[in-house]
């Protein structure tokens, strides 16, 4: 683990220094070094470099670091649940049943209020929590979980909520539906860090709470009655583990959009670089979820400087084709 | 046929969970029924319906009977992964239900009819995984430890008993079926377990990996002193390597003795309604069922 968090910390420091304006390693530190030494972030000592840098740009990539090891770990543990490969919260519905219901709560005035911060991820939980259901509901068949069948009702339901998703943001006051179409194609915006603070101990604390889970998912990988065979309550730890994927999911949408296919490309390359056990595979796949992210977001405010990509849009482009080739090629080592 | 009773009770003495040996009986079965919805119309639906029996210590006890005769909901129930509507299950003497599961773990272990696994573990940590029910430390820390030394050490002599340990590194995903039934096997030993709970553990196999199979359930019980259950469709294969057979019909007891007793033509003719020649394994003398070359079942007989 010690070499991908160095890894982590030197990529974000790469990513730190492109932007519309590009700030040096060299002066990076500087800037960090005359705040220490001043103890104080005013903008008149650190000047606009400073501001850039502490203000906007080191809160995003904080923010996208988080967001992506967030969904690579919600990847992780569905995939682990629903002994499934191709889940991710985005192709199940998760997400745009998390979308949904933020959206109605913007629509209905929250998202001007001071308790937005708190509100709209438990909304997010809502509607992510009320997704898993359905989907579950409508693909278990016996007592089985076919894939394919995972994968329509999330189709399925993707379609539903697409459309009132659209319907919502169409009735919405037009300078307000702009920023919301905006949010739900996947968008990192930098936070206050009040906000990141509380923000981070929430996710980092669900994270925490299911890397405990992480001997029971691998052998509730066996299938539900070996497990039960030894010895693994299974019914608390999947609710606890659904649970807390919703929770984690509603607060990230409610952040930050719709952001695909993380859940579903770094997980398999995880596993494919450091096997399956999850007490690895967890932590590995939020590190390397954290990067991918905070790499996409790099390019997705640096390729058409000065306007941004939706990082969404950046995810969804790598991930799709990848989609595809585990969907054609690889379909025999699962289906 | 069984084990002395001395030699029960030493190996269940070594069980540090259990304590004192309560019982030579490994089960002990009193009027059990079952059925998977409570709320079906019609009494006519009971999976399991009033069974007694008792499982001794040491012996491989096959189940069979025809599809839908309750085989497998029976192997589950003992094995605590179901739970029974009415009646009780002994094990070595003190009541199933009331154990917790983390202790039924210990002590029984389970290896359904297929084990697909769609993620890429080597057969050594899926061995491992046979390990959770003996998890030390303290309970917050029981979901993330990692196994201890003497962990891994079992889990390489329960590679040895499956001659699995040439394939320690290779993903399960690879492994052919034979190989995988093996592992599955291996997951359950490193459990260190005293029963055995095997579910079709040759279905889908061929002749080779069949006997196999076979021939490592023997040597568990000869060599470890292991009880084994096991379901099975393959009459002869029960009656060549099992001590005693239980032969369900609709989910009550029909028969029970050894194979000599059970594999009988007129008993198979009362269960599965066809007639079969049954005659002398020319090795071991056990009954030997083969099919006879003109069909004539029960009904086609009344039906003339």
């Amino acid at each position: 683990m010690a070499p991908l968090v160095v890894t982590s910390v030197a990529l974000s420091l790469i990513c730190l220094q492109f932007g519309t304006q590009w700030i040096g390693l060299s002066q990076i530190i500087d800037i960090v070094g005359q705040i220490l030494r001043e103890g104080t972030v005013e903008p008149e000592l650190i000047g606009t470099t400073g501001v850039i840098l502490i203000q906007v740009r080191l809160p995003r990539v904080l923010l996208g670091f988080l967001v992506g090891a967030c969904l690579a770990s919600i990847g992780v543990v569905l995939q682990a649940l629903l002994r499934n490969p191709l889940a991710d919260p985005y192709v199940l519905g998760v997400s745009s049943g998390a979308a949904l219901s933020v959206a109605l709560a913007i629509l209905l005035g929250v998202g001007t209020t001071v308790v937005a911060v708190s509100v709209l991820p438990l909304c997010g939980f809502a509607g992510g929590m009320l997704s898993l259901v359905v989907v579950y509901r409508m693909a278990v068949s016996y007592g089985r979980l076919p894939i394919h069948a995972l994968l329509l009702a999330g189709v399925i339901l993707n379609a539903i909520f697409s459309a009132m998703i659209m319907f919502v943001t169409s009735i919405m006051e037009p300078n307000r539906s702009a920023g919301t179409m905006t949010w739900l194609m996947g968008t990192l915006t930098a936070p206050s860090y009040p906000a990141l603070t509380i923000f981070a101990c929430y996710l980092l604390g669900g994270l925490f709470l299911l890397l405990r889970q992480a001997r029971r998912l691998n052998v509730l990988t066996l299938g539900e009655e070996s497990a039960r065979s030894l010895g693994i309550d299974t019914e608390h730890v999947k609710r606890m583990v659904y649970v807390l994927s919703a929770l984690i999911t509603g607060a990230v949408v409610s952040v930050s959009g719709m952001i695909g296919f993380v859940g579903m490309v770094i997980p398999h390359a995880v596993r494919f670089l450091l096997g399956a056990d999850h007490r690895l595979l967890l932590p590995a796949s939020a590190c390397i979820g954290g990067m991918y992210l905070v790499s996409a977001d790099t390019l997705a405010r640096t390729l058409l400087t000065p306007t941004e990509i939706p990082v969404g849009i950046v995810t969804a482009i790598a991930g799709g084709p990848f989609f595809i080739y585990l969907l054609v090629w690889r379909k025999d080592r699962f289906v | 046929m069984s084990l002395s009773s001395d030699n029960a009770n030493s190996m269940i003495g070594e069980t540090p969970g259990l304590g004192v040996a309560v019982s030579h009986m490994a089960y002990q079965v009193r009027s059990l029924r079952f059925q998977y919805h409570l709320f079906s119309r019609g009494a006519a639906n009971w999976v399991l319906d009033g069974l007694t029996f008792e499982v001794e210590a040491g012996e491989i006890l096959g189940i069979v009977g025809p599809n839908g005769s309750g085989k497998t909901s029976l192997l589950k129930l003992l094995a605590k992964v179901l739970r029974p509507r009415t009646g009780d299950i002994a094990l070595f003497g003190l009541d199933l239900g009331a154990m917790p599961q983390i202790e039924v773990a210990r002590t029984v272990a389970f290896v359904p009819q297929e084990s697909p696994q769609v993620f890429p573990f080597t057969v050594m940590e899926t061995v491992l995984m046979g390990r959770y029910p003996h998890h030390h430390g303290a309970k917050w820390s029981a979901g993330f430890g990692w196994e201890s030394a003497e962990d891994v050490l079992i889990a390489e002599r329960a590679l040895q008993s499956t001659d699995l340990t040439h394939l320690a590194g290779r993903s399960v995903m690879d492994l052919s079926g034979g190989e995988r039934q093996r592992c599955m096997i291996a997951r359950a030993l490193a459990q260190a377990p005293q029963i055995l709970l095997l579910d079709e553990p040759t279905a889908f196999l061929d002749l080779q990996h069949q006997i196999e199979i076979c021939a490592i359930v023997r040597r568990l019980k000869e060599e470890r002193g292991l009880t084994v259950v096991l379901v099975s469709h393959d009459l002869n294969l029960a009656s060549q390597y099992c001590d005693r057979i239980l032969m369900l019909k609709a989910g009550a007891l029909f028969r029970l003795g050894p194979p000599h007793e059970v594999i009988r033509v007129d008993v198979l003719r009362a269960v599965y309604g066809c007639d079969v020649l049954v005659d002398r394994h020319p090795e071991s003398g056990v009954p030997r069922v083969t099919m006879p070359r003109y069909l004539s079942t029960k009904n086609v007989e009344d039906r003339l």
